[in-house]
């Protein structure tokens, strides 16, 4: 059972970073390019790892704080969501709570580590950073008491447990509104399009490629793996509410739950490829959209 | 009750030998601050044994003022609220011995005596059980905390903040003098009694009386306007225990109002919580938008003070709809932020002095890199930040974990109310916690981070051993309030059946069931230190033989960059300023460069409080122009005062005979 408990987080820490890859050679596809192997994402933390680190002079040791604690609540975050029908090792009521302000901690070390550089353009990432996560909070939080109000569990694990596909059927409109405002809070918090462009070639342009700017070696790596983990965890949340499956064999529970990663993956290739990134002074008006379908699917499923 | 009274009698006589030392300043601020911290100690000592027995303490004595008498008792409600009062001041004071040596040529006995008198007036105001002895304490506490406001009265800021908060205070406590009145006509008596048979109306006016009264001194929008100028003007220490304890004891007037009315009707606990949920997030947009770091925290306070009262809202809410689970996780959220509040927003302010100390300014835009030259203070400071930004592992989070998790449990079943409270608390709670996070990681990283924005950053210097042992002390305490939650919680197993009208076995089973939830938060808080730990040490051992270079900050391979380049706090604000303007209402004034040579051009922007702006400002003016047609009464003769002061007697005497 224990062994059991841990596969969760093993699969994430194995299969995290092909969801990059996949993404990428989606667009790669649209774009008629060939495009980076999948495995890119891999090669790139296996040379980050084995590199020295140049350090800004301004630096202090907030910045060499900030990717660990990053990837420890990445890690601590997979400890506690579960996964295609495999049990979550810590699942108390009340989870989704820690869940979600587990970002914080990691949000509010991402942008001290940035202002500790003193660079404008951290700076500048750093304020987009705080503007853009502080909006998506009440969609992420109304829309898990959304949830709730309708399972009648208070915790990750016994929500996506106690769902079934049947329950599209008596709620499907309110599966549908959260499901949409979960997909931009994943989008946003990844720094995804329509909201940032992890492609850009401008500083200007970028909220969280521009607040690593400094780092190097090993702590970049441990900053790539930390957001490959974050990629996979909303998407995780998101697949095990809009997806309820249990097929009755675990084996093929997790099975179909990976293959709905790697779907999300194209999905956001095919977003990334048909879109173009909205002005950042229009971002907010889409999050408090996304804010307001929480909680017309919270009014939906009071009912 | 004995060590209760000796700690009161110490803290009097220290201050009187403080305030005949005063001209010598060594002298008089150790007798200031050892007295207030033997007091202190010992006067906390009766709390702890009434929170693990039980059983409350207390002592009646008959007083020869008209309808008082020295009614003084200390339950669990009132421990929960004197320890965090005795042991912040305690603290406090061991700081300001030292902070107040800074203004060795003024007269140190004065803050040290009036120091001990607050915290005589604030212990006093939770345990008095008499309306009259009540509002001594409460006149007490206002005045003696208005002469430290005004310590450097030298400066026209500090005056106008004086007069502003003396003023504020005295109209609340118009409302509670009214309060009392009709409180002790129902009840017969100025002792305090639980009133039943009350018509509703009645009970529904003293409500509303105590949620002026009250509010005005716990901070509630819009009577907070008083809070942002009294709290800068204060020296440090005191600014910690005005914000971390003395606005509490408006919150602890509104709970012991609550045992006293009866049963809540609902539109009492939807009042609580829209005040909660406007105070919150109006409290810290104010905040993200300050420039000046003290004034900055204080707007915070009103901020938390939202987060308190939406828990009591909940609470109450227990209470009507008859839900132990709501009316306990409710009031333990509240009531545990109240502690929680005065551990980190005591250790922010401390900070704040150590900063405002060791370089001379608390303008944010006019610092940065302290880091380098104050490391233990800005240690302090981010976990102080941390803690209020409400993130786990420490204290924040747990408070405002309680309050989420009754919302949330008491989501399924109940209809639209309950979807309409995990709406409106979840909402809110989320909001104001990504909006203080945004504004702790502005003022954490703008103040100790980067480089030095101006000669007096560059040149500031680390705060001394007594005030960095203050700071410690106050920083352990917020991760041991997170590590050992699940025991705090029970705690207040005495504390609710005070508050709470329902049998003790539920309650008692919801506390349990909280408590347990806890530990498996207070697993996942360790298994979180000790990835970090090992991630860190892995980190040391891949870097140990490479090769670390130091270099400049990237900036675009631009070769000369500088201070000057950071972003500010002002401008790390601005999107989310930006957003929320229909309620901030900022100022700007901008001169841009212009022409082909273009000379000085400047930004600068201004939030003044709303409230102030739209609300008080006309209704003062037109009060004013009101009360300049009866200025033929007043022509400085004192005979025909003394004729005033006779025609009044004459009159009631008249009055009394018919």
């Amino acid at each position: 059972m224990t062994a059991l408990k841990l596969l969760h987080p093993l699969i994430a820490l194995a299969a995290a970073p092909l969801l990059p890859g996949v993404i990428n050679r989606t667009k790669a596809l649209f774009a008629g390019r060939t495009g980076q192997p999948v495995l890119q994402l891999y090669y790139d933390l296996w040379k980050l790892l084995r590199k020295g680190a140049v350090y800004s002079r301004s630096t202090t040791w907030i910045f060499r704080l900030g990717p660990m604690i990053g990837i420890s609540v990445a890690l601590l975050a997979l400890t506690i969501l579960p996964f295609g029908g495999l049990p979550a090792a810590i699942r108390f009521e009340g989870d989704l709570i820690l869940f979600a302000y587990l970002f914080g901690l990691a949000r509010f070390f991402t942008i001290v580590m940035a202002l500790d550089t003193g660079s404008s353009f951290e700076g500048m990432g750093a304020a987009r950073e705080a503007t853009f996560s502080t909006l998506c909070e009440p969609a992420l939080l109304i829309g898990l008491a959304a949830i709730t109000k309708y399972t009648g569990s208070v915790s990750l694990s016994q929500m996506f447990s106690s769902l079934r596909f049947s329950d599209w059927g008596q709620a499907g409109p309110a599966f549908i509104l959260v499901g949409s405002a979960l997909l931009i809070v994943f989008l946003t918090e990844n720094s995804r399009m329509p909201i940032d462009d992890p492609n850009t070639h401008l500083e200007l342009t970028m909220i969280h490629e521009v607040m690593i700017l400094d780092h190097s070696g090993p702590d970049l790596a441990l900053i790539l793996y930390a957001a490959a983990l974050k990629l996979w965890l909303l998407g995780t949340l998101l697949i095990g509410i809009v997806v309820p499956v249990h097929s009755g064999h675990p084996a093929l529970d997790v099975l179909i739950a990976v293959l709905c990663m790697a779907l999300l993956a194209v999905l956001v290739g095919i977003i990334e490829s048909s879109m173009a990134r909205i002005r950042l002074l229009h971002v907010p008006a889409l999050l408090i959209g996304a804010t307001t379908l929480s909680v017309l699917a919270l009014v939906l499923t009071a009912r | 009750m004995s060590f209760f009274m000796l700690g009161m009698l110490i803290l009097l006589a220290g201050g009187f030998v403080s305030l005949c030392v005063g001209r010598r300043p060594v002298p008089a601020s150790l007798f200031g601050s050892a007295s207030a911290v033997a007091g202190s100690l010992l006067a906390v000592i009766p709390s702890f044994q009434v929170l693990i027995r039980g059983v409350s303490e207390s002592w009646q004595t008959d007083w020869t003022v008209p309808f008082g008498s020295f009614y003084v008792q200390i339950d669990a409600l009132s421990a929960v609220f004197l320890i965090p009062i005795f042991g912040l001041s305690a603290v406090a004071a061991v700081y300001g011995a030292t902070y107040l040596l800074a203004y060795r040529e003024k007269n140190l006995g004065i803050p040290w005596f009036f120091y001990n008198l607050l915290l005589i007036g604030m212990a006093l105001v939770v345990v008095a059980r008499n309306g009259l002895l009540f509002l001594v304490a409460w006149e007490i506490m206002s005045l003696s905390s208005f002469v430290l406001v005004t310590f450097e009265y030298e400066r026209p800021m500090v005056r106008q903040a004086g007069l502003i908060y003396l003023i504020a205070m005295h109209i609340g406590t118009a409302f509670l003098l009214v309060f009392f009145i009709v409180m002790g006509h129902q009840a017969g008596s100025l002792d305090f009694t639980k009133l039943s048979g009350t018509s509703s109306s009645v009970a529904n006016l003293l409500f509303l009386l105590a949620i002026i009264g009250f509010g005005t001194k716990a901070g509630f929008m819009p009577l907070h306007v008083w809070l942002p100028y009294a709290h800068p003007a204060a020296p440090s220490h005191v600014s910690a225990v005005m914000s971390g304890v003395m606005i509490k004891t408006g919150i602890y007037g509104i709970v012991r109002t609550i045992t006293l009315l009866g049963t809540p009707p609902a539109w009492w606990c939807w009042l609580l919580i829209l005040i909660g949920v406007s105070s919150g997030i109006l409290g810290v947009l104010f905040a993200l938008a300050q420039h000046d770091l003290k004034r900055l925290l204080a707007y915070h306070s009103v901020e938390n003070i939202g987060i308190i009262t939406i828990g009591l809202g909940v609470g109450l809410l227990g209470i009507h709809r008859n839900s132990p689970l709501l009316a306990v996780l409710g009031f333990t959220g509240g009531l545990f932020h109240v502690l929680n509040h005065a551990v980190f927003k005591g250790l922010l302010f401390l900070g704040a002095g150590a900063v405002l100390h060791g370089s001379g300014t608390g303008q944010l835009d006019r610092l940065g890199g302290l880091l380098k030259r104050m490391p233990w203070t800005a240690f302090f400071f981010l976990v102080g930040a941390i803690a209020i930004s409400g993130l786990p592992p420490l204290n924040g989070f747990v408070s405002e974990f309680l309050i989420y998790l009754g919302v949330f449990k008491n989501a399924p079943g109940g209809g639209l109310a309950s979807a309409v409270v995990a709406l409106m608390v979840a909402g809110s709670l989320s909001l104001i916690g990504g909006l203080a996070l945004a504004c702790f990681a502005k003022a954490f990283g703008i103040v100790f981070l980067g480089l030095p924005r101006s000669p007096l950053a560059q040149h500031a210097h680390e705060a001394d051993w007594t005030m960095r042992f203050s700071m410690a002390v106050l920083a352990a305490l917020c991760l041991l309030l997170g590590i050992f939650s699940p025991a705090v919680v029970l705690v207040f197993q005495h504390v609710l059946p005070e508050i709470i009208p329902f049998d003790v076995s539920p309650i008692q089973k919801e506390l349990e069931s909280a408590s347990a939830i806890l530990q498996h938060f207070v697993f996942a808080s360790l298994l979180l230190l000790a990835l970090t730990g090992a991630f860190t040490v892995l980190r040391k051992l891949l870097l140990g033989k490479r090769s670390v270079r130091q270099a400049v900050t990237w900036d675009c391979g631009y070769a000369q960059p500088d201070a000057r380049m950071q972003y500010t706090a002002t401008s790390f604000a601005q999107p989310l300023t930006d957003l929320f303007r229909i309620f901030l209402r900022t100022r700007k004034t901008i001169s841009l460069p212009e022409g082909l040579f273009p000379a000085d051009s400047s930004f600068h922007t201004e939030s003044s409080d709303i409230s102030e702006r739209y609300l008080y400002a006309p209704v003062f003016q037109w009060v004013g122009l009101l009360l300049s047609k009866l200025q033929w009464l007043q022509h400085g003769r004192l005979q025909i005062y003394i004729l005033y002061i006779v025609l009044v007697l004459w009159t009631l005497l008249i009055w009394k005979l018919m």
